[in-house]
């Protein structure tokens, strides 16, 4: 699904540069649940960036279901995304001003799905993750797991290959975290590959495989 | 570009806040308000010259004798120059391009005129027939002075509106006699002129009055159309009565007070040119006022972006294309313009209606309002303000790049 050779960013810093990333090579096959870890300043943010079609990278080669993914412009990321890939945050970032429903819509408005059908949609991706009460509520009035519940079945609408998670369960309680983790799973049960970014290692062990980074490179442990 | 899933987004986005919407919307507003008050009284003002003029033929030319004021031929200046039955027929022999032709003498009366015991001091005006085409007089029963009352020397009279409203209140007063001066002139017909002073005034055959009351043959201004309302033609007649009386009544050609000639044509043109002047600076004025609206708009419309870079971003994560992020900016900040500024556009309107019916017709104002192609050329300007002060916040939007949008608090 993802494969990742020799992958290298760089930042600029002033007159310097910082190298972030150099040399990445992974595989991540489809239906895989992937934990990528490691400390601040290891590239782990830079690299999901880097896989969410996010952020340019300066050399290597990134397939993505067997796609090369280079330099692309924004409206081909945008389309690629819209296909294959499914965000979810640490802070959510959910529409304030959108209720529930609208925020777990929103995707399927810019693939071009009607507007009843996203809604019908929408409101069976909020059952299964049992929000489906909290429908027409807005983000403010729900509680941190709720909000990321909410996060997650806009991620899961669009139908994606990959779930790409950063640090999901950083601004959640432990009990919160593990229920977050448990519908992490049972997406991965239906073939969906999930990578998730995280420093807590309980976290990490409830997934198939760690990637360990450290000062841009993976290291075995 | 125009599903109803993007209104539904931009009414959400515009629903959510209001205040710095309405705020935005009112300088637009305003623009398009002043603009259109700026227009209908530049159309009032028009319409008050413009129907001053329509009161006689526009192509009409008048000319009566001054005072001479250059020495020329041995003569002395300060001779009165006087027009009489002998310079109207010199004109009618010698002036191309004439249609109608006419004198208009004025009649004193010393008395007030009266039918039975209703008496009134009233406007009297020695013409020939033609006259009525000169000075658009409107016949509304009867007839006007005609060829015969002028070869037997009638004493008939034709009265106008107002002049009959005193005289004969509602009775009908073809046939009857008012007495002018003494003597009876019977009423042949009623006519009504755009004017308002000159409807009370009577118009009599210059024959007979020459006959009865002045006993010579002054016939005080000679007033006449030209064929064509081609400026050029008009102008030469002009030349040429110039050229005619200065031989006929010896005073130097470049003597200008000798004798007055008016041409409305020329007099017509002048203030139409002057119209479009003031339009025009109308229009900078007004668009001036819309460019500042639109700068407000930019203003605040970059403002939004700002605030709304992590949505932007969040939309742009989950699939949202560069261009679905402009297309949101320039439509929702076309729709705040265009609809504040038909709200500017109708209250500008109902405004001008308001004054239009409320004070009272003026010589100089008149029907202020706004014709439906200003309306157009308004709204037109409305929707490219509004693509415009879009331009910069759209691009701003469009650039933002996802990843940083996220990071962005």
């Amino acid at each position: 699904m993802i494969i990742l050779k020799n992958i290298n960013k760089s930042y600029d810093i002033g007159d310097s540069k910082l190298h972030v990333l150099k040399g990445i090579d992974a595989h991540i096959k489809q239906g895989e649940m992937v934990a990528i870890m490691g400390s601040s300043g290891s590239g782990k943010s830079t690299l999901l960036n880097i896989l969410g079609l996010l952020d340019n990278y300066d050399n290597g080669e990134y397939y993505l279901n067997d796609i090369l993914v280079k330099d692309l412009n924004e409206t081909k990321a945008a389309k690629l995304r819209s296909k294959f890939l499914g965000f979810v945050f640490q802070s959510f970032n959910l529409i304030s001003f959108k209720t529930a429903v609208e925020n777990v819509a929103l995707p399927l408005y810019y693939q071009g799905v009607k507007r009843k059908k996203r809604n019908a949609l929408a409101l069976e991706y909020l059952e299964k993750v049992g929000l489906k009460d909290w429908a027409k509520h807005l983000p403010s009035e729900l509680s941190g797991g709720q909000k990321q519940r909410i996060a997650i079945a806009r991620a899961l609408i669009s139908n994606p290959k990959v779930i790409l998670a950063d640090e999901p369960t950083g601004a959640l309680d432990t009990t919160t975290s593990y229920e977050v983790m448990q519908i992490f799973k049972s997406i991965n049960k239906q073939g969906i590959s999930v990578v998730i970014v995280t420093h807590e290692s309980d976290i990490a062990q409830m997934c198939d495989r760690v990637i360990n980074l450290k000062d841009g490179l993976i290291i075995n442990i | 570009m125009f599903d109803i899933d993007k209104w539904q987004e931009i009414l959400s986005t515009i629903k959510k806040n209001k205040l710095r919407t309405f705020l935005t919307g009112f300088s637009v507003s305003w623009g398009i308000f002043m603009l259109i008050l700026l227009l209908g009284s530049g159309k009032g003002l028009q319409n008050g010259v413009q129907d001053e003029f329509s009161g006689d033929a526009v192509n009409s030319i008048w000319v009566g004798g001054g005072q001479t004021s250059l020495a020329y031929n041995g003569l002395k200046p300060g001779r009165n120059i006087m027009f009489d039955n002998a310079d109207f027929d010199a004109v009618e022999k010698n002036i191309n391009n004439i249609e109608n032709l006419s004198a208009r003498l004025g009649v004193w009366s010393s008395s007030p005129i009266n039918y039975k015991n209703e008496y009134g001091t009233f406007d009297l005006k020695a013409v020939h027939p033609n006259h009525k085409v000169i000075e658009k007089i409107n016949i509304l029963s009867g007839r006007f002075i005609n060829n015969i009352d002028i070869e037997q020397y009638r004493k008939v009279a034709v009265i106008g509106i107002e002049a009959k409203n005193a005289l004969f209140k509602d009775e009908s007063p073809i046939g009857k006699y008012v007495i002018i001066n003494g003597i009876n002139f019977k009423i042949v017909g009623v006519f009504s002129d755009k004017r308002d002073r000159e409807n009370r005034r009577l118009y009599l055959p210059i024959s007979a009055i020459q006959r009865i009351f002045t006993g010579r043959d002054d016939v005080g201004i000679i007033t006449m159309t030209s064929k064509s309302n081609d400026i050029d033609q008009s102008r030469e007649i002009e030349a040429n009565l110039r050229n005619l009386f200065s031989k006929r009544k010896t005073f130097a050609k470049d003597d200008e007070r000798a004798i007055w000639i008016s041409n409305n044509l020329e007099e017509f043109k002048d203030f139409m040119d002057l119209f479009k002047a003031i339009n025009i600076f109308i229009w900078v004025i007004g668009v001036f006022t819309i460019i500042a609206g639109v700068v407000g708009v930019s203003n605040i419309m970059l403002v939004v972006v700002n605030e709304r870079t992590k949505e932007i971003g969040i939309r742009k994560a989950i699939g949202a294309t560069p261009w679905a992020t402009i297309s949101l900016i320039i439509q929702e900040s076309i729709i705040i313009t265009a609809v504040s500024g038909y709200i500017g556009l109708v209250l500008g309107v109902v405004v001008m209606e308001f004054v239009a019916n409320n004070i009272p017709d003026s010589q100089f104002f008149k029907n202020p309002g706004v014709d439906i192609s200003t309306a157009i050329y308004a709204t037109i300007v409305l929707i490219i303000a509004g693509v415009v002060a879009s331009y910069f916040p759209a691009r701003k939007a469009a650039r933002i790049k996802p990843i940083e949008a996220l990071r962005h608090e």
